[in-house]
This record gives C-alpha cells, structure tokens and sequence, in this order.
C-alpha cells in the first residue's frame, strides 16, 4: 500500500520582502498559514506547485509543505514550518509582530 | 587601521553599481532566481527563513568608530534596529528588502565597508586574532596581511568558482585566539632569527566532517606568502570534489590525497605562481603595514583604576573576566560582552553600537574589534579610563562580566533565522545562561566554553566547545546532542560524543549535571573544566548525563 498522501499548502518567501508567503485558492499570496489553499489530491497540489514556481518575479523557492487540517485552517505538522509561520523565538519580530 | 585608496574606493563603486543592475533586472524579471542567486551570493545577500540576510564583512575584526556608527545606522533605517556578529567577524542584518540592499551597500561604501565575498563559493572574508596589535604575545600585528589577502582574494579571477567555499585566518601569537587549525588555511606569524615569516596549515574546518589543519610549511618567507597561499588554492581548486559537495572542501582533498602528496603538488605549482608574482606585492605590503603603525599611547598614573579595583565590587568582578594584559604597560585590552544573561549571543542594538564607537572614540583610539566569539574588544584602553568606562557600558547593558564562563556562548542563529538550520540554537544559549545566572555559580565554575551549532555546518563551532551542543531533527522533534573536550587554542581538539541527544526541554538539565559532575570531581577550583576533562575522561560525565535519577526520570 502506498503511504497515503499527506495534505499540503504550496509555500515560498516573497521576491521583495523576503517573508514567508502561502498560495491561497484565488491564486492570491496571502502572508498568513490560515488562508492558504490545503491541497489533498497529490496531482492536483502538483500542478499548483508548477503554477506558483513559474511566478517567478513575485515568490522564491517556492515548495509543498505537509499540513493539517484544522479548525482555523491548515496547521504546521513540523516545526520548521511552524516557526516559518511565527517568526524568530528571540524577540517578537515577523509574522507574530504583524497579526 | 587601513585605508581606502582611490583604487578600492572606485572599485567598490563600480561593484555596487553592477550590484543595484542587478536587482533591478532580478524584480524587472530579466534575471531569474537560478541566474540571481550566484550574483546576489557574491555580494553578500542571503535569503533565510523569514526575510533576507546580509551578511557585511568586518575585515580581520577591525572597526573604527566611524565605521561601527554606520553600521548603527544600517540596523535602524533598514532593518529592525540590531545586528547580529557572526562567529567569523561580520555582522548580519536580518530583516532587509531586497530593494533596499543597494542602498545599503552604497551606505557600507562612505565608510570602507563590503558584503563582497561573504558568501558563495569563493576565498571568505579573512579573520584574525582579535587581540591583533595589542596583545602581549604577539611575533607581529597578524592584520596587515590579512589585509594582503582581502585584496589578493577579492574578485581573483582564478577563484570566484571554487569548489566550495574557502576560510583563511590569522594569528600573530602562538597563543591562537583566531581558532587557525579550523580553517582551509591557517596563517601563524612566526620568527626565525630576525626575519619575520608564515607557518601555514591547511585542511582543518569544521562542519560535517569535522578535520584538525596539518603543517604544510613550517616557514615561508614574506616574499613567498601570496604565491604559496595562491598554489595552495589553486591546487585545490584543480582537485577538490565538484562532484559532491559534501566532499569539496580542501580538508576532504587534504585527507583523501595526504599532506605529504598535498605539498608536493603545492610545491609544483609555486614554482609557477612564484615567477608570475613580480613583487608589487612587497610594496603593497609595506603601504598596508604602515597604516598598522600602533596608536600613540601614552604614559599616566593609573591610580584610579587601583583604587575603583579596591572599592567597587561590580567593576572589580568585571576587571577580572573581561580585561586582558596589554603589551604597553599602564594599558589593557577590554572585552565588552555581547552576552548579557537572557539576550541573544552575539547581537548589538544600533544604541549599544553608538555609544560603543563613541567609547572607542573617547577611550579607545578609535579602534573596536569583533571577536569570533561574537564579543567586542576595544583594543587600546589606558587603565585610567576603564572606571569611567565601565559606568557608561553599565548604564547601556554592556557591562556584564562574563568572557570565557559559562554564559559566554558561542550560538548561531539556528532556526529562528537559518534556511538550513535544523534546530534553534538561541533560546537554548538564553536558557543555559539565565540558568547558570540564577544558580549564581558561574564565577566558582571558571573558564568553560560552551558552543551551540544548530545544524551540522558547525557555524556555532561545537566541536571545538569545551562542551558542544549541535541541535538535530530527529524524526521531526529538535533534538540535541552534546560533545564535550572540544579545544579552539593553539592546542586545537575535536568534542568527544556523548551519546544520545536531548530534547529541547531537557538540554539545560543535561547540562547542569555535566557541569554538578566537573564541581564534584574537580581536584581544586583551579583545574578547570577541560583540564578535569582530560584528566577524567567520559565516564564520570557520561554517567551523570546517563545514569542518575534526573536522567532516568527524563527516559520515561
């Protein structure tokens, strides 16, 4: 049995800015975890990850990473991402500074 | 401290002109990211987990205060008020846009600064001693050629594509403060009779593998050193592993071929480099060096400085961590730490940096220096200031007495910062010294290095801690493994592995009972912390860690 395919947001750093940057469902780059699309169809979440590499001039690096549904949207399963979507742990700068 | 000639002035220029090109062709769309990255890396610029990062070069150490103030300047108008001093003496600024780079750099430029070469795969900014010009133990000033080499390697046409990065440090002092046998090259001053010359090593660094540099010349005369440093690189640059990266640096060449092979080869290729060099550098050198020339110290009682020595505690306890015996008599070197208990190692806000230069300027000669181990040195204080001083670093938070104990950690920014971090290594050096602060025992455990990298590229230089911690993901969990007996010196050595890591929550424990073990087991307060090490070997600490109720209870 193939291991069963894990949901994921499609994730990049803003061109100009440099932050942390969610692809959302209206093909928007939204800057918050909550709003962003959660793919469960590995085909599908595929095709959006080419779509969203070749917008080049707007997002760098742009890759899948895993998530889990939750109540207020997708949530971080690792804590690589989790910290992507928080900011640094030493002073209260980036994302959890702007909400 | 050197100056720009009109040479270096437009070639920077014309350098940040290409740069500002560039970008705009990056966000016009001209450029690709894959196209951008190489260029964008040359100059300093990093893309990290939140925002980009640049990375200025502070060549050798070496700041005036003219040039710390505008690096306050950078750290409030374009990034979020700090900045943060690496393990190999640059700054980095954490929070820039990509459009606002060029502007920076232009900034850097009015006052003889670069982000040039602090990254990519080219000859990396070169350190130095950070006692350089000032310590009692000094053969000669190891910045004048370091400064040889910063203009020797910067935009070598031979070497913008090496295999992989390349580290050169100096020492002028047989005692290495500037941690020479890890890095590609390490540069020791040396005497013979009254010429003065180069001991070279190569292959020692860091990272996943981690390697001791070898002698490949016990003496090279000045005439031969950019010629010899130039074949070393070259050979290397022939053979090192393009095929893996993993595998390119020259420790990896040094070891797969031997140092013997390795010199023979070098030696080849100097007779070549040697007849292409027509001495225009001897001359440049002598230019540089007399720029070094010792500052005009001068001759006062220093009575003051016995009498708040004898009358006030918290300078006196400062006195004896932080100042360092200068080789003019009446002066010292005085360490200001960047350390202070809870903060993060390592980062200055752009008012600590201000009235650092306004210090240096007042007291100090002008000069600042940055230490690998993310402090700040003014070089040149007179004793009789030091009172006076030490009331001002009080009152800005810059005065904690701590170099060389326990809190005086060495942390990369690990994942609260680092695209290739595996871990965080801040909040763990925070933890560790708001820790030993409250115990209130740091100045009965003495000199005790610790060093956090937080991932296997050993930016925080672990295995050289006299304890290591390198922070891991293991199966999705922060998880961090300590090594213990690691030396920085001249007597240079590679942590012993423990065992098995610890979580987040449970390393400051870990690491309270490593140290319970050394207070128990050491012969006298004097026998520090690697000398109990040596003499004990592993087993007390590894029971300690492993085997007590504390431990046992953490398994469960």
């Amino acid at each position: 049995m193939p291991k069963p395919f894990a949901p994921k947001v499609v994730t990049a750093n803003a061109l100009i800015e440099g932050d942390v940057v969610y692809l959302a469902a209206d093909d928007a780059w939204v800057r918050d975890l909550a709003q962003a699309e959660i793919l469960t169809d590995e085909a599908v979440a595929q095709v959006r990850l080419l779509e969203a590499s070749a917008r080049a001039h707007e997002a760098v690096g742009v890759y899948l990473a895993d998530v889990a549904p939750g109540t207020t949207g997708p949530q971080p399963t690792h804590f690589r991402e989790d910290f992507r979507r928080r900011g640094p742990s030493n002073y209260y700068h980036g994302k959890q500074a702007s909400r | 401290m050197y100056r720009y000639t009109d040479f270096d002035t437009a070639f920077l220029a014309e350098r940040n002109r290409q740069f500002r090109a560039q970008v705009e062709r990056r966000i016009s769309g001209a450029l690709t990211e894959d196209e951008f990255k190489p260029l964008r890396l040359m100059n300093g610029l990093y893309l990290q987990l939140h925002a980009y990062m640049l990375r200025v070069a502070i060549p050798y150490g070496t700041l005036s205060s003219a040039q710390m103030r505008q690096l306050a300047l950078l750290a409030e108008k374009w990034d979020k008020g700090y900045g943060h001093f690496t393990t190999r003496q640059n700054i980095q600024y954490n929070w820039p846009k990509l459009t606002d780079v060029p502007d920076m750099l232009d900034a850097l430029a009015e006052v003889g600064l670069h982000a040039i070469q602090t990254s990519g795969n080219t000859i990396r900014n070169v350190t130095a001693d950070h006692f350089a010009g000032a310590a009692a133990d000094e053969v000669a000033d190891p910045r004048p050629v370091a400064e040889l080499l910063r203009q020797w390697s910067t935009d070598h046409p031979e070497f913008q594509f090496l295999p992989r990065k390349f580290k050169i440090a100096v020492t002028g002092a047989p005692n290495d403060r500037a941690v020479i046998k890890a890095h590609d090259i390490g540069i020791e001053v040396v005497r013979r009779g009254d010429e003065i010359g180069y001991r070279i090593l190569v292959g020692g660094g860091l990272g996943r593998t981690p390697m001791i540099g070898k002698e490949i010349a016990a003496f090279v005369p000045q005439a031969d050193l950019l010629p010899y440093v130039e074949a070393v690189v070259s050979v290397w640059n022939l053979l090192g592993r393009r095929d893996n990266k993993y595998k390119a640096r020259i420790k990896i060449t040094v070891h797969e071929h031997g140092i013997d092979e390795i010199r023979r080869l070098v030696e080849d290729r100097f007779v070549e480099t040697r007849a292409a060099f027509n001495g225009a550098d001897l001359e440049i050198f002598d230019h540089i060096r007399a720029q070094f020339a010792p500052p005009a110290f001068r001759n006062a009682p220093d009575d003051v400085y016995d009498a708040a020595y004898a009358t006030d505690p918290v300078f006196r306890a400062w006195a004896d961590t932080n100042l360092t015996a200068h080789k003019v008599p009446g002066y010292a070197i005085a360490q200001i730490s960047l350390k202070a208990h809870g903060e993060t190692p390592g980062d200055a806000s752009a008012e600590q940096m201000r009235v650092l230069a306004d210090l240096a300027e007042r007291f100090g000669h002008d000069e600042l220096r940055i230490s690998h181990e993310q402090n700040v040195v003014l070089p040149h204080v007179h004793r009789s200031d030091l009172p006076k001083m030490h009331k001002i670093l009080k009152a800005h938070g810059l005065a904690t007495a701590n170099i060389g104990r326990i809190s005086d950690i060495i942390a990369c920014p690990g994942m609260d910062y680092c695209a290739l971090a595996t871990a965080r290594s801040i909040p763990i050096a925070q933890k560790i010294a708001t820790r030993f602060d409250e115990l209130k025992t740091e100045a009965d455990i003495g000199e005790l290095k610790i060093k956090i990298s937080g991932c296997i590229n050993a930016c925080g230089h672990h295995h050289v801690g006299h304890i290591g911690i390198l922070g891991l993901d293991r199966g999705g969990v922060e998880t961090y493994q300590i090594t213990l007996g690691g030396d920085a010196t001249q007597d240079a050595a590679l942590g012993d592995r423990t065992g098995p890591g610890f979580s987040y929550e449970d390393i400051v424990p870990a690491i309270e009972r490593i140290v319970g073990a050394y207070l128990e087991q050491r012969e006298s307060p004097e026998e520090t912390f690697l000398q109990a090490y040596r003499r004990l070997g592993m087993a007390p600490f590894k029971a300690a860690l492993y085997d007590t109720a504390d431990a046992q209870s953490e398994a469960a």
